[in-house]
């Protein structure tokens, strides 16, 4: 069975949880997104968010990494998919804050086969991640290519 | 410091150029994304797309950091809710020099919040030939001159 075909519309992946401790926030912000409230306690206390918060881009690079791991780990090390054409409607509902564990999960939306090239499907994906008093902090809707052979 | 009243619809930002290595490719994948067309030069999945090529989110984050070298991290941002559509449009590889740039595309002034407006922008990273390899486009909060 082709990866395009071993999917199925509606099914849901639990991808596990990450802590975003501040050394993370910070380790990660420093290198990508060193803007004050990423990087600062202090200038982060004193602005809008009232403390330390993690990068936006940090909070989406975990999806990434916890979808690999998840697939890794049940066999297919090697899936034939990965490369992306792109996202829509990605939305960093509420701040996430040092100390907050972010867990993460999927729901296949749609799929179809690619028009432009032949033997790939698009498969697009709901990315949701949820803190731990319940509430959701990211969104994401985004599109991956499959082989259908 | 840039502050609200300061984007003008219509104005390119320039954020510069940063050459990626295999070496940067590598290291961000290892962490965020370890699929083996990210980390590993010798998989069949590589040399199927024709040598290794950087992580989407790899390419995303580069970007951000020239934006925040470029004007953010003197500015008055108060971050985003999110973007509407990012695209990838084609891979980006060892030695590809990136050009990035933000367009203003929209700036108004929060209804809700006195102290703040919302500047809304199409970004775009091009490689050394001038093709686009990524473009989105979201909305910016920046806090208004006080």
């Amino acid at each position: 069975m082709s990866a395009f075909d071993a999917i199925t519309v509606g099914e849901r992946f639990e991808f596990g949880s990450y802590d975003f401790t501040a050394e993370r926030i910070k380790a990660f912000a420093r290198d990508w997104d060193p803007q004050p409230f990423h990087v600062d306690e202090e200038a982060a206390a004193k602005s809008a968010f009232g403390g330390l918060i993690a990068s936006g881009w940090h909070t989406a690079a975990v999806m990434m990494r916890l979808q690999v791991d998840y697939f890794r780990d049940r066999g297919t090390a090697r899936p034939r998919f990965g490369v992306s054409p792109g996202f829509d409607d990605l939305k960093w509902l509420k701040p996430v804050y040092a100390g907050d564990r972010v867990t993460y999960s999927g729901r296949v939306l749609a799929k179809r086969r690619s028009q432009s090239r032949p033997g790939m499907g698009i498969v697009t994906t709901e990315f949701s991640g949820v803190n731990q008093n319940g509430e959701p902090v990211f969104e994401v809707t985004a599109h991956v290519m499959v082989s259908v052979d | 410091m840039r502050h609200f009243e300061d984007f003008v619809v219509g104005e390119t930002i320039d954020h510069g150029t940063r050459t990626v290595s295999a070496d940067d490719i590598v290291a961000f994948a290892r962490q965020f994304d370890p699929q083996p067309f990210h980390v590993d030069v010798d998989a069949p999945e590589t040399a199927s797309l024709g040598g290794l090529i950087a992580s989407g989110w790899h390419i995303a984050t580069i970007f951000m950091r020239m934006m925040c070298d470029s004007f953010l991290l003197d500015s008055s941002s108060m971050g985003s809710p999110g973007i509407e559509t990012l695209k990838w449009v084609q891979p980006v590889r060892p030695g590809d020099a990136l050009a990035a740039r933000s367009i203003v595309i929209d700036a108004r002034a929060s209804q809700s919040r006195p102290d703040r407006g919302i500047v809304r922008f199409r970004h775009e990273l091009a490689d050394g030939d001038g093709a686009i390899v990524m473009w989105f486009e979201n909305p910016v909060m920046f806090g208004r001159r006080p």
